[in-house]
C-alpha cells in the first residue's frame, strides 16, 4: 500500500487519483496468489476445453443412439490426450498460397484473446470491491485511513478472479471477447480461400451484429448492480434475487447472443461445414488448428463462467454457500457451485447442437436486427424507467415477460416471417415465383 | 398445353400462433427430444468383441461338404460351375477311386477364388447332390490374392471348422448323397 505522506488531502468523500501511483486506486495482491491462481485458471481452462471436446463427441453420440468415444482408457476417459497428442504430432503444413504473417498470427490472436478475456471472470468465491467512493463518515478516523482500511481488507480477501477487483470488468470481458472475431477474420482472410472467406466474412458480420444485443442485453443488469464489477455484481444478486428473475428476457436474449458470439450451432455459420468445408480453418493443420478449436472452446466456458455470474448469482446457491463463510469447505462449495452452473450452460450449449438447425444467413440476421436488437433497446428502457422511478423490482420482471409476450403477439398479428411472408400473394401468371410482382 | 387457371391451387404455409411466434415451446419440445435420445439403449454393435449375430442364410464363405465317410459330397459335375455368374469356380474331375462306388466322377481339384465371387449363392442352389453350401463366416481376410483363392482341402477345412464351431449346421441330408448320385428310378 501506499505511503501515508505522499498523499495530501483534504476533500472528503472522494479521494481522487494520486500523482505518482495507481496504487491508490487498485488495491495490491500478493503476486504469488496472483500467480498460483493464473497457472491454476489456465490449466483448468485448457484440461476442461480437453474434455469439452470429448463430452461433445460422447453428448453426440449419445443423442444418435450411439456409444461415442471408448476405446482410450476406461469410458474413453483418456481420448483427450490422444487427441491432444495427434495435434502435436501431426504435419503442420504451411500452404504455399497463403499470407504467411497473418495466417501464422491468426491462431495466437484467436487463442490470446480467449485466454485473455476469462482474466476477469470470477470462477470461485469472490468478495464485492470496496466502492470508490466513501459511504460513510467514521468518527476518529480521517477519510483517507478509512479508505485505506477498506482497500487493505479487500486486498487480504483472496478472491477466485485472475484480476480481482476491476472495476470495469464487463467491460474488459467484451472488449477482449470480440477481439477473438480478428482471428476468425485474419485466418479467413491470409489462408487465400474462398471458403475460409466466406466463412470469415460471415462470422465478422454476425459477430457484429450479435454484439448489439449482447452488450445491450446485460446493460440492465450492470444498472441495477451499479457497476461493471463482476464481483459487485454477484454480491448485489447476493443481497437481492438472482438476475434471471428479475430480467428473464436480458438473459435469454444474452444466451442467444452468446450463442453466437461462440459461432455455435444454430450460429455455426462461419463453420458450416456442408457449406464451407471448414470454414475460416479450412487451411490450418496441425497445432494451428488445435489452437483455433482450442479458442472456442474457451470462448464457450468463459461465456459460460460470465452468464452464471452475471444471471445466476454467481458462486450464490440459497442454503448451501454463503458470503460470510471463508472456511475451507465454504471455499470449495463456492467453486463448487460456480462449476456446476457453467457446466450447466455448457450441456446446454452440447445439446442445442443437435437440437436445432443452422440458420439461413437472412435469417440470422433478420432475428439480430429485427427482434433481439429492438427487445434488447426496450429492455433497457424499461430497466431505466423502473430505476429511475424505482418502482418495485417485480415490476421488472413483469415488464421483460410483457415484452416478450408482446413481440410474439406482434409477430402474430403482422404475420411475418421469412417461410410466409407478410405480403399477402397474389396469384401470378404461372411461371413467375411469388414476390416478382 | 398451358394449365389452367382453375386448376392452380395456391398453397400457402400457415400461419405461426402466438407459441410458435414465441419459438420457447418449440425449442423445449425439440430438446425434449435430443435429452429422451440419450438416455436411450444404444444400437452400437462393438464389433471386434462383439459378434452379429447373423441369419442361417447369410451367404458368406463357401465350403465343400463332407458325406458320411469323410469324403467330400461332390461329384464334380461342373453344376455349379456352370451356374457360377463370377466364373470363379475352377473343377478339375477325375475318375472316382474303385473304392467309391456310389459315383463315377469326383474333383480332382476344385478351386474357388473367393475375390471375384459376388457371393450370390446360386452355386449352392446349383448342386445336385448338395456339397457346396455357404456359410455364415463373413470375416475373411487374406495377406494376399493368393491367399484368398481357396483349394479343395481348404473349402474341406471351411466345412470342418463351420460344423464344429456348430455355426452353421449342415443343412442337408447328412451322409447321404444327394438324389443325382442315386441311381435312376426303374434301373
Amino acid at each position: 500500500m501506499i505511503s501515508q505522506e505522499k498523499i495530501q488531502k483534504t476533500d472528503f468523500l472522494t479521494p481522487t487519483l494520486a500523482t505518482d501511483t495507481l496504487g491508490f486506486l487498485m488495491p495490491t495482491f500478493n503476486p504469488l496468489f496472483t500467480a498460483l491462481i493464473i497457472g491454476g485458471v489456465v490449466a483448468v481452462v485448457l484440461g476442461t476445453v480437453a474434455y469439452l471436446i470429448l463430452a461433445e463427441r460422447k453428448v453426440a453420440a449419445w443423442v444418435q443412439d450411439r456409444l461415442g468415444p471408448n476405446r482410450v482408457g476406461p469410458w474413453g476417459l483418456l481420448q483427450p490426450i490422444v487427441d491432444g497428442g495427434k495435434m502435436f504430432l501431426k504435419e503442420d503444413v504451411i500452404p504455399a498460397h497463403v499470407d504467411k504473417v497473418f495466417f501464422l498470427l491468426a491462431p495466437m490472436v484467436a487463442f490470446g484473446t480467449a485466454m485473455l478475456a476469462i482474466a476477469v471472470v470470477p470462477v470461485g468465491g469472490t468478495v464485492p470491491a470496496p466502492p470508490p467512493t466513501l459511504t460513510a463518515k467514521v468518527e476518529g478516523s480521517t477519510p483517507l485511513a478509512q479508505y485505506e482500511a477498506a482497500q487493505q481488507a479487500y486486498s487480504e480477501q483472496f478472491s477466485f478472479a485472475i484480476a480481482p477487483g476491476l472495476d470495469i470488468g464487463i467491460l474488459y470481458t467484451f472488449a477482449v471477447g470480440s477481439l477473438a472475431v480478428y482471428g476468425v477474420i485474419l485466418a479467413g482472410w491470409s489462408a487465400n480461400n474462398k471458403y475460409a472467406l466466406l466463412g470469415s466474412l460471415r462470422s465478422s458480420a454476425q459477430i457484429i451484429s450479435y454484439e448489439i444485443p449482447l452488450g445491450m442485453s446485460i446493460l440492465g443488469v450492470v444498472l441495477l448492480a451499479g457497476s461493471l464489477n463482476p464481483e459487485t455484481i454477484i454480491n448485489q444478486q447476493i443481497n437481492g434475487t438472482w438476475n434471471v428473475f428479475l430480467m428473464p428476457l436480458a438473459f435469454l436474449l444474452f444466451l442467444v447472443s452468446v450463442f453466437a458470439e461462440c459461432n455455435r450451432l444454430p450460429f455455426d455459420l462461419p463453420e458450416s461445414e456442408q457449406e464451407l468445408v471448414g470454414g475460416y480453418h479450412t487451411e490450418y493443420s496441425s497445432l494451428k488448428l488445435g489452437m483455433l478449436l482450442l479458442a472456442e472452446y474457451a470462448h464457450m466456458i468463459t461465456t459460460s463462467f460470465l452468464m452464471s455470474c452475471l444471471f445466476f448469482g454467481g458462486w450464490h446457491l440459497p442454503g448451501v454457500t454463503s458470503a460470510a463463510d471463508t472456511s475451507i469447505v465454504g471455499v470449495v462449495l463456492k467453486l463448487v457451485v460456480l462449476a456446476a452452473k457453467m457446466f450447466a450452460f455448457i450441456g446446454l450449449f452440447l445439446l442445442v447442437r443437435w437440437t436445432i438447425p443452422r440458420f439461413r444467413f437472412d435469417q440470422l440476421m433478420s432475428l439480430a436486427w429485427k427482434v433481439m436488437i429492438p427487445l434488447a433497446l426496450l429492455n433497457l428502457v424499461g430497466a431505466l424507467l423502473i430505476l429511475q422511478f424505482a418502482l418495485p423490482l417485480w415490476s421488472m420482471t413483469v415488464a421483460n415477460v410483457g415484452l416478450f409476450v408482446g413481440a410474439g403477439f406482434w409477430g402474430v398479428v403482422t404475420g411475418g416471417n421469412v417461410t410466409a411472408p407478410k405480403r399477402k400473394v397474389t396469384k401470378l401468371p404461372p411461371g413467375l415465383p411469388a414476390g416478382v410482382v | 398445353m398451358p394449365i389452367a387457371e382453375k386448376d392452380v391451387v395456391w398453397l400457402q404455409e400457415p400461419k405461426l400462433g402466438l407459441l410458435g411466434q414465441l419459438y420457447l415451446p418449440a425449442i423445449a419440445d425439440g430438446l425434449r427430444t435430443t435429452v429422451g435420445h440419450m438416455f436411450k439403449p444404444t444400437l452400437t454393435e462393438q464389433y471386434p468383441e462383439q459378434e452379429p449375430k447373423l441369419p442361417g442364410n447369410y451367404r458368406g464363405v463357401h465350403r465343400l461338404n463332407r458325406d458320411h465317410e469323410g469324403r467330400t459330397k461332390c461329384v464334380a459335375c461342373y453344376m455349379c460351375a456352370t451356374a457360377c455368374p463370377a466364373h470363379c469356380i475352377d473343377i478339375v474331375a477325375a475318375p472316382a477311386p474303385a473304392t467309391w462306388k456310389d459315383r463315377e466322377k469326383y474333383p480332382e481339384t476344385f478351386v474357388i477364388d473367393e475375390l471375384r465371387c459376388i457371393y450370390c449363392g446360386m452355386c449352392e442352389e446349383a448342386c445336385p447332390v448338395d456339397a457346396i453350401e455357404l456359410t455364415t463366416l463373413y470375416d475373411l481376410t487374406g495377406l494376399s490374392r493368393e491367399q484368398m483363392i481357396f483349394d479343395k482341402e481348404k473349402l474341406l477345412s471351411v466345412f470342418d471348422v463351420t460344423t464344429k464351431a456348430g455355426t452353421d449346421p449342415v443343412r442337408t441330408r447328412a451322409g447321404a448323397l444327394g438324389p443325382a448320385s442315386e441311381p435312376p428310378p426303374g434301373a
